[in-house]
């Protein structure tokens, strides 16, 4: 009997061994990383788990989390995801680390691209960029001849031929929850028109020929839309996609994957991409890039540092992107663009810009968000939502020291 | 109970209560009166970021937290006096409303929307949650002695599900093609989107407030009702009062003391109405006070809360509660000196 037992415990010791064992090294120190929920997070975490130790939150708030979580002493997590938002507020209260002689020791394997510098220090390791760029049933294209839309007034024009055709419920899908969402969009709409949120005296500059075309725009889309488009995020517009009730929308590079899956898509391969359309014939592209990857808490000892920055590498290494090809546009070797990654590539060679790192980002988006719901409702004219966006970023622009 | 045992007993609940309660509320007040604002400079910063096929590099002015010996943000915390509440309440685009003879624009702020929202959405539900909790009362007190058990139970449901659980699973009914939707869909022969009316919102919010409410109003009532008279209700009948009669001049004023008391209570709570916003999506149609100030503390991108503001909200929403309470909890004190 004891003999039984003892073979038992042998064996389940060697099967946890052996999940271990796709990591380069065997990690004894205990880590804790929290990270967006997006399927190629969720990637990187099973793969950083393979190194023993490592407990990994999966988190769709980590916005909201990881700057409270990172200023505490000792830290709550030792790695924490970042993009271009996230990591401001990690700059700005300096409770994220200089990673430069981790990447000297460690980082042999990583792109130069992957490195994210700020004011000459490696402060961040990005994995993946993330925009949003023109997805489109390219059977519905073929079929009524549609040409794939280069600018905005193209994408009104094709939204309305194949509203007369009527193939779907709804040309145009958007994510346009009355959040961080709808201001996401009205953000590359207006710099796509030429906008610029901020002046350099950190003064608004929103009330401006291209937020009132911007808004002007959004209205038009509208008509072509899901009349609940307030309530659409990412994974609303995705369901629409996979159940064929709309047609084209300028939607997030990580879920392009999702079109494919089998298990839940009923457009597998008909869905094609293509570059975000510009605002205006010729102009660059109305989107944003950002770049999403991880960063490492300052409040850790340079022991857990270590660890955790050699747990965060094995997660994002080539193994992970072989096997995870299609979740992202990863920047980390061994990515092979496959034809979902067109698009993504396309926004960037046609001069989209980076999404700003800035304190006044976070302030104005949160302005521009609220009352542009309200714009939509119709509870506010054009005129009436820019000044009271301008009111309210001056306000908490204020509060904040900017004024 | 001798003075000694009742603080016995007292003591430890008044001292949480303090300690919970009444603390932080001082430290609320407190807050909201000062302001603290970062430390702020503009430095010439380098940032390089992925780009395809190499990075991409841009030199820009950016204004940053300065940063003291320990590495933490600097704050300069100052007395602002009413600031904080001036630019919740914006009594300038209040005054500015008026004298341009159009009272609805006051609804452009935050503050007056959610308080009309609010306002609305806790007079309206007080008379439904008080009349439907009566009536389940009277009717499972009139029903046989075997049907009483299951009728209890059912009628409790509403009440032991999690609030935001609740609101959603109603939310799903009506939202995109909704079982519910798909319905009204059928009848009419048009399509329907209830999501975007914001009436429609405000209305499915209410019916599910007292959808889940009235059962505690039952619960409460059908506890009372165990305790009526029933010599009065005899010689009432005796005298030839109808159903109606005996409910309007004898169940109802035995019933007075609870009815003062769930309205109390249902006041108190609806007045901080926040998970059906949560549950309904409807902070594109309506918000409430408690939203305003939860919406403040919710950090942004860049990591901004308005944590002043949300004091300062707090405040207000703290003494509208007082307000509408105080004719309600003043007949009662009348009540028991009575």
């Amino acid at each position: 009997m004891i003999r039984k037992l003892t073979f038992g415990l042998t064996l389940s010791i060697l099967a946890a061994g052996g999940a271990a064992a796709d990591c380069a090294f065997e990690n004894d120190v205990p880590i804790k990383v929290i990270t967006s929920a997006f399927p190629a997070y969720k990637a990187i975490a099973d793969n950083m788990q393979e190194c023993g130790n490592v407990q990994v939150e999966l988190d769709q708030e980590v916005r909201t989390k990881s700057a409270p979580a990172l200023a505490a002493d000792p830290a709550l997590y030792h790695i924490s995801s970042v993009h271009n938002g996230t990591i401001v507020p990690l700059l700005n209260e300096g409770t994220i680390r200089p990673l430069d002689e981790l990447v000297a020791e460690f980082g042999q394997d990583l792109n130069p691209n992957q490195l994210i510098r700020i004011d000459g220090k490696i402060m961040a390791i990005a994995f993946m960029v993330n925009m949003q760029h023109l997805m489109y049933r390219k059977d519905i294209f073929d079929e009524l001849g549609i040409e794939v839309p280069q600018n905005y007034d193209e994408v009104l024009a094709a939204a309305e031929k194949i509203e007369q055709a009527g193939v779907v419920d709804y040309p145009l899908g958007a994510t346009w929850m009355a959040d961080w969402n709808i201001g996401i969009d009205f953000n590359n709409l207006f710099v796509g028109y030429g906008g610029t949120f901020v002046n350099d005296d950190n003064t608004p500059a929103v009330d401006s020929e291209a937020g009132r075309k911007t808004l002007e725009m959004m209205k038009k889309l509208a008509a072509y839309m899901d009349p609940e488009y307030l309530v659409a995020d990412a994974t609303y517009v995705q369901q629409q996609f996979q159940l064929k009730k709309i047609a084209f929308s300028n939607f997030w590079a990580s879920r392009a994957a999702k079109m494919d899956d089998p298990n839940e898509s009923e457009v597998v391969g008909l869905v094609a991409t293509a570059a975000a359309p510009a605002a205006e014939p010729g102009g660059i592209p109305a989107a944003m890039y950002s770049w999403d990857g991880f960063a490492i808490a300052k409040n850790i000892s340079d022991e857990e540092a270590e660890a955790a920055f050699r747990v965060a590498l094995e997660g994002g290494d080539a193994e992970m992107v072989e096997e995870n090809n299609d979740l992202a546009i990863w920047l980390i070797d061994g990515f092979e663009p496959t034809e979902m990654a067109d698009g993504a590539i396309a926004t960037i060679e046609n001069g989209a810009k980076p999404t700003p790192s800035t304190i006044w980002r976070g302030l104005i988006n949160d302005a521009i968000e609220k009352n542009v719901v309200e714009f939509m409702t119709g509870k506010k004219t054009a005129d009436e939502t820019l000044a009271d966006i301008e009111a309210a970023y001056t306000t908490s622009a204020k509060e904040a020291g900017l004024l | 109970m001798r003075r000694k045992t009742f603080w016995k007993f007292v003591g430890p609940s008044i001292f949480l209560m303090v300690l919970f309660i009444a603390l932080p509320l001082c430290g609320v007040f407190w807050q909201s009166f000062f302001l603290s604002v970062p430390v702020v400079e503009a430095v010439e910063v380098e940032t390089c970021t992925p780009g395809f096929p190499s990075q991409v590099c841009t030199t820009v002015t950016k204004s940053q937290a300065v940063l003291d010996e320990f590495g933490r943000p600097v704050e300069n915390t100052t007395f602002v006096g009413l600031e904080l509440y001036r630019s919740v309440v914006n009594p300038e685009a209040v005054r500015e409303a008026f004298a341009s003879r159009n009272p609805g624009a006051i609804l452009r702020v935050d503050f007056w929307r959610a308080l009309r929202f609010t306002l609305t959405f806790t007079f309206v539900t007080l008379p439904f949650v008080l009349g439907l909790g009566l009536a389940i009362a009277l009717a499972v007190n009139n029903s046989t002695q075997r049907l009483r058990g299951p009728v209890i139970f059912v009628s409790l449901l509403p009440y032991i599900i999690t609030p935001v659980i609740g609101g959603i699973s109603i939310y799903w009914l009506f939202v995109g093609d909704g079982i519910v939707t798909q319905l009204i869909e059928g009848l009419l022969d048009r399509n329907v989107s209830v999501m975007t009316r914001g009436w429609a919102v405000e209305a499915l919010m209410m019916f599910y407030r007292v959808w889940h409410i009235a059962p505690f109003a039952f619960v409460i009532f059908y506890a009372g009702l165990q305790g009526v008279n029933r010599d009065t209700v005899e010689s009432a009948m005796i005298d030839g009062a109808s159903r109606f009669e005996r409910l309007r001049y004898v169940i109802v004023p035995h019933l007075m003391p609870l009815i003062v008391f769930v309205t109390l209570i249902h006041l108190m709570d609806s007045y901080r109405v926040f998970e059906e916003i949560v549950a309904f999506n409807a902070q594109s149609q309506r918000i409430s006070l408690q939203w305003l100030t939860y919406d403040f503390l919710q950090p942004d991108d860049s990591g901004n809360r308005a944590i002043g503001r949300a004091a300062a909200a707090s405040m207000l929403t703290m003494i509208g509660i007082v307000i509408i309470i105080f004719p309600v909890l003043r007949r009662a004190w009348r009540d028991h000196r009575a």
